[in-house]
């Protein structure tokens, strides 16, 4: 096993590499961006004092390399900061506030786990259901049922998500009220009310992931189904799902589970557009609304989260298929 | 739609051809009396992440509405009929410059930390716009006050460094909220006020809500049991919010498909001509905008009534080059207006010498949605002038830094403001910071002193009447077009019948104004 927790250790070495490569490609893309905060914030009002008089008390006015690292320093140590939105209200009172700072680390915390729910209440209903039609799609290969199941989820990820979004809208919300339109979920919400609220949007992300993890699904088994091995279970007299539920699948299971590890990255870095069409209040709308004030602190923190769940989640599939695949357990 | 009503014969107008329009029916019935009770939902474009308690920073709709008229009060009010009216202050008086100011203020009012309210929290209030440091949004507005003297618990004496006549209409600004002296941090943070309703839970840039607050003073006011106002940026996402009858109302109604929301018959869509106008403002100390005669070609180039019908889809009216609305008091409906000519247009160039001109115009979508298309429509209109105008898009990110004041030529808007004074002191007095034509006129800068200090009606309405055709003549921007305020309610919502232009949603003042039928 001394392989499996080397490879880990790598990986997580090489994570956190690429993490701090990200976060410096996003503030140089952040700091490329016409307009800072305190243009952002002012808007229409912005006089040269009052933009100075911001960027001074931000520290917006140091140079863009030592203000890179004194936020890398401080992120290091695992404070994020306070949000420029924060800080500037902060300083509107003149004098330092005793109350306590809420820091982007408070302000990201209730809006990650609002991401987290939609992205596995997405999980639970796309991962059992492309799993299935994967399986189906290769037992009746050619079948019209295959041909369907591919037209149908080839059309959905084809289409933009926000496309998606709204025909969903239409015919769930508009046409047939069945579900609400609007996802402003909030903490005092029972769990019922909560799934209620979320499913609309879990289900766009459905159809988005929905084609990747079944294609994958079908292929790797079809792809099996050559083997003799295959050809033995079946001169056997097994039933064809027999076949393939415990002969082919298990074998199967390797690139699956890659693809099902980055979908499940994708449902949670890939909200973006889906929160703001139905206005839920995760990461993703957070992210959008800081990225127009140009808030640094929050923007960096958002892709952060971002850059982490696609590193783990890799990590996870090949971990998963290492231990999935005896011959990658057991290297010679 | 015409300018020969009156405004609030115009206000009705336009409110019944909403109600019209979205019933096929004509007016719905009598508007009956106010009913208690209920939770308004709303669904609010303007939100921010940094949004506050702080009326300093208050800019954007979602804390405008949610400041003054819901959670906290003003001095003074702009009623729905657009005449001013007490709020905190019962009443004033001035003296006879112009210079000292007396409020009355109201007893027996108390914020929502049972604080009795009186002359200190006015002061203390004020000194958050008027200290040096200040970076209010309303400092210029109250920066005249040159002494503050409390008489007695409920009277205080404001001495102003001028006279100005319009003084209690500035303090219905909705960045002058009223909070408790000794405790102004807390009731920052928290959302501590006079108002109809008790912050309960505000969430920045997702949702708040708010409940009533029993012991409010207004009578007449506040009808509902709780007030529930999410952040909807997304219009599309608002306007089905309203659509599916998740939230009772929306602002800012999006033109491209408010025809298929008037086909929902549960969906009124009401809207107001207002003062907020689109302006092309052009730098008169750079050449060509120099010329008198270029500035009037130009203005002439405009083909304003297409411009309201394509840019605005109809949703306003045609101006005439000054930034005076007719939410305003002293609207000079009568003035003449400046039509499209282009041969008018070409024989001013010729007299100065400039046949053929070519100048640039720089636009983005961010100076006013459709500012771009604005400009291509302009391109055209002004061809048939031998104009040629060089459209720039510009970014939209910075266009408020880096193009306006900027760029000698480019596009613009404001949202206008309450009084003459106030609207040409913030952008067309001599050497003010935000004069965005840089336009000087001795006899338009000595109108506005006069105005300023004069206390007789008849005598301001002539000066501002005069003010504005020396604007609309011989001033630095064009201002082709009014954009009148957008919104939708759900059909079980009801309003006495008047609804106020001072701004979007009845003046902002929805949650006070009206009830569920």
């Amino acid at each position: 096993m001394r392989s499996v927790s080397a490879i880990i250790l790598q990986r997580l070495g090489l994570g956190a590499l690429t993490l701090v490569v990200v976060s410096l490609v996003i503030f140089c893309a952040v700091e490329m961006l016409p307009g800072d905060f305190a243009e952002a914030i002012l808007g229409q009002g912005a006089t040269p004092e009052s933009v100075a008089a911001i960027r001074e008390q931000l520290g917006l006015d140091k140079p863009v390399v030592q203000r890179y690292f004194s936020w890398l320093t401080s992120a290091l140590q695992g404070d994020f900061g306070v949000s420029f939105a924060r800080l500037n209200f902060a300083t509107n009172f003149g004098t330092s506030t005793n109350t306590h700072q809420i820091t982007v680390a408070d302000q990201l915390a209730p809006r990650f786990m609002n991401t987290l729910f939609l992205a596995a209440v997405a999980a639970c209903i796309a991962v059992p259901v492309s799993l299935a039609i994967g399986i189906l799609a290769a037992l009746y290969r050619n079948s019209i049922f295959d041909r369907v199941a591919n037209v149908f989820t080839l059309t959905s990820i084809s289409s933009p998500e926000f496309f998606v979004a709204y025909i969903l809208i239409l015919f769930l919300a508009v046409l047939n009220p069945l579900l609400p339109s609007l996802s402003n979920i909030y903490e005092t919400m029972d769990f019922a009310e909560r799934l209620k609220a979320t499913l609309l949007p879990a289900l766009v992300l459905t159809l988005v992931v929905t084609a990747h993890m079944m294609r994958m699904t079908r292929a790797a088994i079809i792809n099996l189904l050559a083997s003799p091995y295959i050809e033995m279970a079946r001169l056997k007299g097994l039933s064809p799902l027999r076949v393939i539920l415990f002969h082919a699948l298990p074998n199967a299971l390797a690139p699956i589970i890659n693809v099902i590890a980055l979908n499940l990255a994708y449902l949670v870095t890939g909200v973006v557009i889906v929160e703001v069409v139905f206005v839920y209040p995760g990461v993703g709308q957070l992210f959008v609304d800081s990225v127009k004030i140009r808030d640094m602190p929050l923007v960096q923190a958002c892709c952060l989260i971002f850059a982490a769940a696609y590193v783990l989640l890799n990590l996870l599939a090949d971990i998963m298929s290492i231990i999935s695949n005896p011959r990658l357990r057991h290297p010679k | 739609m015409t300018y020969e009503l009156n405004r609030r014969g115009f206000l009705r107008a336009g409110v019944a051809a909403g109600v019209a329009a979205a019933t096929g029916t004509g007016m719905t019935p009598a508007f009956a009396a106010p009913k208690m009770g209920g939770t308004l939902r709303m669904g609010i474009a303007g939100a921010n992440t940094s949004d506050s308690w702080d009326g300093r920073t208050h800019s954007d709709s979602f804390m405008i509405m949610m400041g003054h008229g819901t959670v906290f009060d003003c001095l003074t009010e702009v009623g729905a009929d657009g005449k001013l009216k007490g709020e905190l202050a019962e009443s004033w008086e001035p003296s006879a410059d112009a210079k000292t100011w007396t409020f009355n203020l109201r007893k027996g009012v108390t914020f929502h930390n049972g604080k009795p309210f009186n002359a200190d929290d006015v002061i203390a209030s004020l000194n958050l716009h008027t200290a040096e440091d200040a970076k209010s949004a309303a400092k210029p507005i109250v920066s005249s006050i040159a002494e503050m003297k409390k008489m007695n618990d409920h009277q205080i004496q404001l001495v102003l460094s001028a006279g100005n006549a319009d003084f209690p209409f500035l303090l219905s600004d909705y960045h002058i909220l009223m909070h408790p002296a000794d405790a102004i941090e807390e009731s920052i943070a928290k959302g501590i006020g006079t108002g109809g309703y008790m912050v309960e839970n505000h969430d920045p840039g997702v949702r708040t809500i708010v409940k009533k607050y029993d012991n409010h003073y207004k009578t007449d006011a506040c009808f509902f049991d709780s007030i529930e106002q999410i952040a909807i940026n997304d219009s599309s996402a608002r306007m089905n919010a309203l659509m599916t009858g998740q939230v009772d109302a929306i602002n800012r109604v999006d033109f491209k498909t408010e025809v298929l929301m008037k086909r929902n018959p549960n969906i009124n869509i009401f809207e107001v001509t207002g003062n907020q106008h689109f302006t092309f403002p052009m730098l008169t100390g750079v050449e060509p905008y120099n010329s008198l005669e270029v500035r009037q070609a130009l203005k002439l180039a405009f083909n304003r009534q297409e411009l309201v019908d394509k840019i605005l889809q109809g949703h306003g009216a045609i101006a005439n080059d000054h930034p005076i609305g007719p939410a305003n008091q002293y609207y000079h409906k009568d003035l003449a207006q400046t039509e499209y000519d282009p041969e008018k247009a070409k024989a001013l160039l010729k007299k100065a010498g400039m046949e053929g001109l070519s100048v640039d115009l720089s636009a983005a979508n961010a100076a006013f949605p459709g500012a771009v298309d604005a400009g291509q429509l302009l391109q055209a209109s002004a061809k048939a002038a031998g104009i040629e105008i060089k459209l720039t898009q510009e970014p939209d990110d910075g266009y408020w830094s880096n193009v306006w004041l900027k760029k000698p030529w480019c596009a613009c808007y404001w949202s206008g403001r309450a009084t003459e004074d106030w609207m040409f002191s913030t952008a067309y007095e001599s050497g003010v910071p935000w004069n965005d034509t840089g336009w000087e006129n001795v006899r338009f800068q000595e109108l506005l002193l006069l105005g300023r200090a004069e206390l007789d009606t008849g005598k301001r309405e002539s000066i501002y009447h005069e003010m504005q055709a020396i604007c609309s003549a011989e001033g630095g921007t064009v201002v082709p077009m009014y954009a009148n305020y957008v919104d939708a309610h759900s059909k079980k919502l009801a309003n006495s019948g008047t609804i106020g232009n001072a701004w979007q949603m009845d003046g902002s003042r929805i949650a006070e104004r009206w009830w569920f039928s």
